[in-house]
């Protein structure tokens, strides 16, 4: 501590090693925060549903998404994505996702919504299986924390079906 | 900056950062709001600067005091023996 620089240095080194200290308790702060966010989602309308000229159906439809995800946000939370997942199961693939509708939620006031929409991104099948296929509609979301690893869970919602006719 | 101003200096940097890192950490925490943790904290840092860093006064309360060089004189640095490297020469030849 004998000249100015060196007091600078150790000023800093310290400060800097301490910032680090307690960004890592702020995340473990988030352990104690138990989130307990709730989703319902409606298919309010199928308007169209149609094999494509390459052989593929494709939907479009109307989804009405109310979810609290205001649980998941802590002092640590910077922001949460969310997204609508269509999951199906084929003959050739236990899991089929497509995403439908996506948001990114940046505060904790908006993270209560009730939205309808037509899906944002095309509902489009590889193949053509969809007719009077079962399908669940999962909201997933990741959780970006200020300091400390992100983590993704979901709401499964199940139980829909599409009709048996393209139309 | 004198001995017991470097330990004074260093101790209360020490103490100055952990007590603005707490402050800064609890009220965060209730308040709920990371930005008033590290600004409370990047006060306390700069606070801190300004009490450390410069070569303020009280950190020259006791200066070391040398003796006088008359002293010096009157003790005489002790010289070196001229043969004693001669000694050793010989017993490696040996």
């Amino acid at each position: 501590m004998h000249s100015f620089g060196y007091r600078a240095n150790a000023l800093l080194t310290l400060a800097v090693t301490i910032l680090a200290i307690m960004c890592a308790v702020a995340s473990f702060s988030d352990t104690f925060n138990s989130p307990s966010p709730t989703a319902e989602i409606k298919v309010v309308n199928i308007h169209r549903f149609q094999k494509l000229s390459n052989g593929n159906d494709e939907v479009a439809m109307v989804l009405n998404i109310s979810a609290d995800l205001q649980s998941l946000f802590t002092w640590n939370t910077k922001q949460v994505f969310a997204f609508v997942a269509a999951e199906y199961e084929t003959h050739k693939h236990v899991l089929n996702q497509l995403s439908l509708w996506d948001t990114i939620i940046q505060s904790k006031e908006k993270a209560k919504f009730s939205v309808s929409i037509s899906n944002k991104y095309r509902f489009t099948d590889q193949g053509s299986n969809l007719r009077g296929k079962e399908f669940n509609l999962t909201l997933h979301w990741h959780v970006m924390p200020k300091t400390g690893k992100m983590f993704a869970d979901k709401i499964v919602l199940s139980g829909y079906r599409l009709p048996e006719q393209y139309r | 900056m004198d001995w017991q101003g470097q330990k004074v200096a260093e101790q209360w940097m020490q103490i100055f950062l952990l007590v603005s890192a707490a402050v800064a950490f609890v009220t965060g925490y209730v308040i709920g709001s990371f930005q008033l943790m590290v600004l409370i904290y990047a006060g306390g840092v700069v606070l801190t600067a300004l009490i450390i860093i410069p070569n303020w006064p009280w950190y020259n309360r006791h200066p070391l005091n040398w003796l006088d060089s008359s002293e010096a004189d009157k003790h005489p640095k002790p010289q070196p023996v001229v043969n004693s490297g001669n000694k050793k020469k010989n017993n490696k030849q040996k």
